[in-house]
């Protein structure tokens, strides 16, 4: 079954603000690539476990520890907006 | 001498050994390299000329007191610019990291500097390391040294072109489907993706987390090994590295090959692969044969899902990873009416189209209603693909097969189609998704004079016998080539 993307849904899900022919453009594509994608398919997998990390490893532990981490001023440095040693963004409370 | 800029790191490093050259004059002909050749080939985005001086007279000093830190000292190393390197512009070929400078080095950066290499600077990639082209770099395209109207190959195509033109002497990438291996092979250098947490990936912004691992790109196998044993081993920033001890890693390389059984993968040995490709790949393989190999074919049947399979989970990862550069802590920002449209504008702009491509692909596979049918089905899949490669390393010690269906492609040739593109993939994503080492080196070149690359696979740890195998099949081919750019334009004084 050949796939179709609702490409607008996909790209405010993905908060990407594209105009309407980047969305005509994409959604082609998407839909190009992801039928060649759904390949997968083809193969039985009832019972195959997934395989989410290709190393057999649980929880890495280190002690919980209190150390220096990385200089606040430095990493403010490189916001794009920034205030009284906070991130700043546009207001949020006032969103519908 | 021949220009120090065309030594082996092994080379250069003996002969600063002997005194006959010092970390200063080697940076030296390696920066006039760069000088001669970056307008032709924009291997980097960054070249730290001042930091690389300061870091080469510190070396030279260190020597003189005796105090060795092995044998990358005083050596010019490039960093693909996906590593954070701690005051120094770190883009990952994105507009959306214009200018963005990291306050913190990468875990690999730190090895590096702790081992005395000489960080020249900064390499060009596809944007976030999505390509096999070093197009889609928001900063113009790298061009191959071999020939500059073709593809140096990607991501890493920076750094293979700054090492194959003598702009450095090694370098790193990183490798999430191939790429740091078939820029290796389109630019005829020994490139290695690691085993999955064998090198720390804290500090590589991150692409496809179970499929990204860092790895060197060098002119020989031997400089591959070098790079390679500095950088490895556990870091406690990086909860997925590996605990224990690193494998010896170049312990094999004299060993030769009598007795080892080697697995030709069928399905990456015939169709889709370019004759004069197949042709020396099979060449290669008779040497290893008439070298003592035991050489048998190996069907691994999963390997032709290994491309949809790929396409569905790196996606799905980077849809997640990059949903962190959202114009509030770091990069760009693009202003809108409130917090969420701010961010949607900002990604709309700073991100590339392959970068948007994958983003939405991935957010798709990963959304209500589509989630079990392609990235839980691609989960499984992989899983189907690791039960194929076990039972295949049960025959074999090392599986081999070409790392390219074809050599260096044009500029322009495959970028109107993005699922073409894909296909170029087919031979190195399969490591990625088993998370065992894989090694290109060159084996020759085609008609056309472009190099030709072999790949060595290994399962997971299995460093020192993959090494093995390609320093043999090294000396066999004795490919000593070196690319129209570095040897026409260059001098001696």
């Amino acid at each position: 079954m050949p796939v179709h993307v609702d490409i607008a849904k996909v790209a405010r899900l993905a908060r990407i603000a594209l105009t309407d022919e980047q969305l005509a453009e994409y959604g082609v594509q998407l839909d190009q690539i992801l039928d060649f994608a759904q390949r997968v398919q083809a193969l039985p997998t009832d019972g195959v476990p997934p395989t989410a990390h290709p190393m057999p490893m649980t929880n890495a532990f280190r002690p919980d520890e209190v150390e220096p981490s990385l200089d606040r001023g430095e990493v403010l440095a490189q916001a794009p907006d920034a205030v009284d040693g906070y991130f700043r963004v546009p207001r949020i409370l006032d969103e519908a | 001498m021949a220009d120090a800029a065309d030594l082996t790191i092994a080379a250069a490093g003996a002969a600063i050994r002997r005194g006959e050259l010092s970390a200063v004059d080697l940076l030296e002909a390696v920066v006039r390299r760069a000088s001669m050749t970056e307008a032709h080939l924009h291997a980097y985005l960054t070249l730290d000329q001042a930091g690389a001086r300061a870091a080469a007279e510190q070396a030279d000093r260190e020597l003189a007191a005796g105090d060795d830190r092995g044998p990358l000292h005083g050596i010019p190393i490039a960093l693909k610019d996906n590593l954070c390197t701690r005051g120094t512009e770190t883009t990952a070929g994105s507009k959306i990291l214009a200018g963005y400078v990291p306050p913190y080095d990468a875990a690999v950066v730190t090895s590096l500097r702790d081992a005395g290499a000489v960080l020249t600077g900064k390499t060009n990639l596809d944007e976030f390391a999505m390509g096999s082209s070093t197009e889609n770099s928001a900063f113009g395209p790298t061009r191959n040294p071999w020939d500059t109207d073709r593809v140096p190959g990607g991501s890493s195509g920076g750094s293979a072109a700054a090492v194959a033109v003598g702009s450095a002497l090694g370098a790193l990438g990183s490798d999430t489907g191939g790429s740091v291996r078939q820029p290796a092979a389109l630019c005829g250098l020994v490139g290695v993706k690691p085993t999955y947490g064998l090198v720390s990936r804290y500090g590589l912004i991150a692409f496809a987390s179970s499929l990204d691992q860092i790895g060197p790109l060098a002119r020989t196998v031997e400089d591959a090994a070098l790079l390679l044993q500095a950088i490895a081993g556990w870091d406690r920033h990086d909860a997925t590295s590996i605990r224990g001890d690193v494998p010896a890693i170049g312990a094999g390389v004299a060993t030769g090959v009598s007795g080892l059984r080697i697995g030709v993968l069928t399905e990456l040995s015939g169709e889709g692969i370019d004759g004069e490709v197949l042709a020396a790949f099979g060449e290669a393989v008779g040497r290893l044969s008439a070298a003592g190999a035991e050489v048998a074919e190996v069907s691994v049947p999963a390997v032709a899902y290994a491309i949809p399979t790929y396409y569905l989970i790196a996606p799905a990862e980077c849809s997640a990873n990059l949903a962190r550069f959202d114009g509030v802590r770091y990069g760009l920002r693009v202003d809108g009416a409130t917090t969420e449209e701010m961010m949607a504008n900002t990604r709309g702009e700073g991100f590339g189209a392959e970068v948007i491509r994958r983003i939405l692909l991935g957010t798709y596979a990963l959304s209500a209603g589509y989630y079990d049918a392609f990235y839980g089905q691609a989960q499984r899949v992989r899983t189907l693909m690791r039960r194929d490669f076990a039972a295949a390393y049960e025959q074999v010690d090392v599986l081999v097969s070409p790392t390219s269906p074809t050599t260096a492609f044009r500029i322009g040739e495959k970028t109107a189609d993005p699922l073409t593109m894909y296909l170029s993939d087919v031979c190195t994503l399969p490591a990625n998704l088993m998370g065992g080492p894989a090694l290109s080196l060159p084996i020759g070149c085609d008609a056309a004079g472009l190099p030709i690359g072999f790949q060595v696979m290994a399962p997971a740890l299995g460093e020192e016998v993959m090494f093995q195998v390609a320093a043999e099949l090294e000396r066999l081919s004795g490919f000593a080539t070196r690319p129209a750019l570095a040897s026409s334009e260059v001098t001696l004084p």
